[in-house]
Formats: structure tokens, sequence, C-alpha cells
């Protein structure tokens, strides 16, 4: 009987304890305004992309020429295209193909740069083919290795993942495998090797959590600057094909009638730059919130 | 404390001639071939016997810890024999290596960096026991709850983060740790030097009290006379890589032979005021392992070297019973 109200005991210790850290860490992250603004903005945008549709009352594809670049008005919040479609319905349809391929990228170039970049600090050898390939690819400026994979792979959202995930992987690779050098040579990894841990074991339960905060900080401008490039491919017509809306071909299209029609560049713009801007927010105030010692001064 | 009787029994752990050597290289890696060798370790010989401890003390650079964890296969040897159980630990196999370090455990010196700050302290304790054992997670945590009460903690410590605790107690924990699979050998490795002096003698005591309940034998490394001479049934000298001197405590204290002994010992500070007191300074600093010298290895700072030091390596001699020196001074 002793033994369950000791862990009766333990358990409420374990308890109480959550309870403490929990209010340190919203105490804390409420304390960085920027980090909170950056992190709303993150969440509206990412509310309108997953109910955003079900909200607007037009089709996306259904022309109307006779409303062709109808200025915002109480009918059409934020105006029509060249076509006559709601502008409003474009942005909050384009937010669903933008937002969505970022998050895929991010996440697909986090967890591959996280295992390229843990194996490749843990075993010299590996270390050395593996970051040869990653300087390779970064020695080509980001968006122009994104469109030559695009003219290679043909314009599909699929081939934009790929060919983004291609292009940010060594990034993440390299904050990983940067800090995982640094975890591998202290003491408490030495003292599970006296212990008789297997690799597996250091690489993934020692190493990797350890590694965590930069990768999800460095994953946040992952986020921001794969809405950016999947923009530009877009706008540079290698991206998402024409009907289908996207941020990037929307910002297109509204180049060519800029002087009729402000509203078809002004919006989507501010789109890209709302998003970007919050994602770079919160990736600022997540780095200041993660390590404690880098004061939140400095922020760019 | 028992060696006495130990005299009859084998060693629990023999090492034969271990030598360590550390390659250096050009600025292109090893492309550019060895430029030479540290020889950090070189030529050691040591018995440690159930029961005991065995202090290792030297200045720093001297390679006491590199023999420690040389011992353990945490960098690889050059050259010699550790003999466990009848087994070479330097010709087992890697999986077999993983296995014996359930019997050899190590104690590391720095409290902070020696335990994952990702990891609440139970899981951290559970861990060795997932490692060399299959027992199930209630037992595994019945089988934590005791190794900190013994190490002087609680259970209301199992859920908490390392940083949230002092240097002392990080180094129960990281005892806890090294004993709580039941090693057979604990090798310190300075355990003690990074600590406040009155939490040195605590953890001291608290190794003493586990040593004499859970039947350990520890290989003790330390640069602090003090502690050797508090801790040590067996004491080994070491300067350069090589063990100078060797001796049961009482022995070596009471007359230790070799000159670097000698002046080692007569620099701890003592707090008899009135006793006399000779301090042997010596001249220099200690020479580099990358290009140490002929002969004996200190006969560049010894001041009693005869012209035989330069040339001829001192061979390891019995003084007296369980006395062992390496200088030419014995003959």
């Amino acid at each position: 009987m002793a033994a369950v109200k000791e862990v009766d005991r333990v358990r409420t210790i374990k308890a109480s304890l959550k309870k403490q850290e929990r209010q340190l860490f919203f105490r804390r992250f409420f304390a960085n305004k920027l980090m909170v603004m950056g992190c709303f903005i993150f969440i509206v945008l990412g509310l309108i992309a997953l109910i955003g549709p079900m909200l607007v009352s037009y089709d996306p594809y259904e022309m109307k020429v006779a409303e062709r670049l109808n200025a915002p008005s109480g009918e059409h919040w934020l105006g029509t295209d060249e076509f006559g479609r709601d502008l409003l319905t474009r942005i909050v349809y384009g937010a669903q193909v933008s937002m969505g391929i970022g998050l895929i990228v991010t996440l697909i170039s986090s967890i591959l740069g996280l295992v390229i970049g843990l194996y490749a600090s843990y075993y010299a050898a590996l270390d050395h083919i593996l970051m040869r390939i990653c300087d390779g690819l970064m020695a080509i400026p980001g968006i122009l290795l994104a469109i030559a994979l695009m003219a290679a792979l043909g314009p599909s959202p699929l081939n934009v993942i790929i060919a983004l995930s291609i292009v940010f992987t060594p990034n993440i690779a390299r904050i990983v495998r940067s800090s995982a050098l640094v975890i591998r040579e202290q003491t408490f990894i030495e003292a599970m090797h006296a212990q008789g841990a297997s690799a597996t074991r250091i690489i993934w339960q020692h190493i990797a959590p350890n590694t965590i905060s930069p990768l999800i900080v460095q994953a946040t401008f992952v986020f921001a600057e794969a809405i950016i490039s999947e923009a530009a491919l877009s706008f540079l017509g290698a991206g998402i094909a024409a009907p289908d809306p996207s941020w990037g071909n929307i910002l297109q299209a509204g180049k060519l009638v800029i002087f009729k029609a402000w509203w078809m560049v002004v919006f989507p713009g501010l789109a890209i730059v709302l998003s970007v801007l919050g994602l770079n927010l919160l990736g600022d105030g997540l780095r200041d919130f993660i390590d404690p010692h880098s004061s939140g001064k400095k922020s760019k | 404390m028992n060696h006495q009787t130990n005299r009859t029994l084998d060693p629990i752990l023999e090492v034969q001639k271990l030598k360590k050597y550390f390659p250096v290289t050009g600025p292109f890696g090893r492309l550019g071939g060895i430029k030479g060798q540290v020889k950090a370790v070189n030529d050691v010989t040591l018995k440690l016997y159930e029961g005991e401890t065995y202090g290792l003390v030297g200045e720093s650079g001297s390679g006491k810890s590199t023999t420690g964890r040389t011992i353990l296969r945490l960098t690889e040897p050059t050259g010699g024999k550790v003999l466990f159980q009848d087994k070479d630990i330097f010709q087992a196999s890697k999986k077999e290596v993983r296995r014996l370090r359930k019997d050899i455990q190590m104690v590391f010196q720095d409290p902070y960096s020696s335990l994952n700050p990702r990891k609440r302290i139970g899981k951290i304790l559970e861990e060795p026991l997932i490692i060399h054992t299959n027992v199930s997670k209630n037992e595994r945590r019945e089988r934590v709850f005791d190794i900190l009460e013994k190490v002087g903690l609680g259970m209301e410590h199992y859920y908490r983060f390392p940083h949230e605790f002092s240097g002392g107690q990080r180094q129960r924990i990281g005892l806890a740790r090294a004993l709580v699979v039941n090693p057979k050998i604990v090798i310190c490795d300075e355990p003690v030097s990074a600590l406040d002096v009155s939490i040195q003698s605590q953890v001291i005591n608290l190794l003493q009290k586990l040593q004499d309940d859970l039947h350990l034998t520890y290989l003790f490394i330390t640069h602090d006379i003090s502690v050797v001479r508090h801790i040590s049934d067996r004491i080994g000298v070491m300067y350069l890589g090589n063990i100078v001197e060797e001796g049961r405590n009482e022995d070596i204290f009471a007359k230790p032979l070799h000159p670097y002994t000698q002046a080692l010992f007569s620099a701890v500070p003592r707090t008899n005021r009135g006793g006399k007191r000779e301090r042997i300074v010596l001249k220099g600093e200690i020479p580099s392992p990358l290009n140490p010298p002929s002969g004996c290895m200190f006969h560049t700072r010894c001041p009693f070297a005869l012209e035989k030091c330069r040339i001829e390596v001192p061979q390891r001699k019995e003084m007296k019973q369980d006395h062992y020196v390496a200088c030419h001074l014995y003959e």
C-alpha cells in the first residue's frame, strides 16, 4: 500500500511541476509582443486558408466578362480581375495554395534536413559526401535553382513542392549539423557512450532533441521563403499555372493592367507581405524565446 | 581498505602496457600525412583489486584522464591490454564492449555538461537500465527511486530537469547513473574537482559509503593530493604518460621514493604551521608529450638527475612489498 501512496505522491508532484512550467511558458510567450503579433498574423492567414473558401460566396473560376476589372465595392470587396472573377475569392483560394505549398515544403525539408544533418554530424565519412552535395546546391542561388528544376520537371503544384524542398533542405541540414556538432562534443554524449548506448539511440534520443530549437526557428524562415519563392515561380510562369489561383500568378495578371486596376497588384502583394512578415516576426521571436541567452534587442 | 586480504586474489582489472598516441596532422588533416604523435599514455601498467580504491594522480597533461577513457575504450588504444574477467577489452568486438560497459562505469568531471539538459532525471537514470536490462517500466522506476535514495536524493527529484540542481546534486545524479546498473568497477574521472570544497567532502564521503554498501572498485583519477590521500588504498603517480611510482597509501606518503613524487607531495599545503617542511620547487614546465625527453621522462626537471637518466629508460622495481618505483636512483 505504501508503494501505491508513493506513486500517487510522485504523480501530484509531476502535475504541479507541469502546471508551473506551463504558467512560466505562457508568461514568457506573451512578454514578446512582436512574436505574439507574428503568431497572430500567421494564425489568421492559416485560418483564411483553411476555412476561407467556405465563407466566400463567389466561384474562383467563373468568368463574367461584363464585370471585368471592377474597382473594390460593396459587392466585390477587393474588386474583380481581368476576367470578372472576384479578387477576394481568388486571394482566399490562393492562400490555400501558397500556404499549403509553404507548409509542405517546410515539413519535407525540415525532416530531410534533420536526418541529413544528424547523420552527417555523427559519421565523418558521410559528412564529407552529404555536405559537399549541400555545398553544391547552396552555391546556386535558390530561386535560380528552383526555376531550373521547374523547367526540368514541368509546372505543377507537386513539382513546385519537389523543387522548393530541394532548394531548402541543404539550409536546414547545415543548421542541424552545426548544432549537432556542438552537442556531440558534450560530456553527456560521452557518458552515453560509456553507458553502452547504440549510435541510433545517441543520435535520436540525445543529439536530436537538442537540435530541435534551432531547427524550429529556421523552419519558420524557410516557410516564409517558400511562400515568396512559390509566388516568384508562379509570377514567372514556372509555378502554379493559370486558371488555378496563387498569389504569384494573380500578381502577374495584375502587372499587365497595373495602371488600370491597382487592386490587382496591391491585394495579392499585401497577402504575400503579411504572411512573410508574420512568419519572420514569429521566427525572430522564437529565436529569442527558445534561447534565453540572446538579448531581445538585436532582432533585425 | 582491505587490500591485505585481496593480495591472494587475482586482480579484477589488469592494465598491461597501455599506450595511447594521438596523431598530429597538418592543415589538410590526414591527407597531409601525420606530422607526429602526442604520447598521451605511454606504457601504463596497473592492477585493480576487488573492493579497493586506486588513486591515479598527476599534474594536468600527465595522461591520467586518457588512461581512464582508454580503459573503457572511449578512445581507441594504440597498444597494450586490459584484462577484465579473463577477457582483453581491447580485443573485444564493439558489441561485447557495449555489454562490458555495464560492469565498468564512469563518473565524469563536469557535472554541468554530463547530463542531457532536455531530459528529466528519471529518464536519465532509467536509460542505462533500458540499454542493459529488460526489466519492466515499473521495476525500472523502483530501481531509480532506490538509487536516488542511495545517493542522497529523493524521488521528488524524479521529474526535474538537470538545470534545477546544484553542482553537487548533479554529481550525485551522475553517480546514480553510473551505479544504477550495478557495475563492478567505477572509473571516477576527477569527480570532485569541479565542486566547492564543502561539497567535495560530501561527495567523497558518499563515494566511500557507496563503495562499502555496493562492493565497488574505484579507479580514482585526480590531481588533488589531499583527496587521493583521503580516499585511496593504493596510489599511482603519473608523469608524462608513465606511472613513475606506485604503492600503498601509507607507504607512499610515509616515504615517497621518486623525486617527482617528492616534489609533488611537497607542494601540498599543510595545516600544522610549526612543522618543518621542505618545499621542492621544480624547474621549468612539464615537457611536451609531442616530443618527450629521452631516457627517464623526468630527467629534464629532476634535481638528482644522473648521466644515465638521459640515456636509459628506468625500469619499474619493487622496493618494498607493493611499492614500485621507476627511477635510476634506486639501483
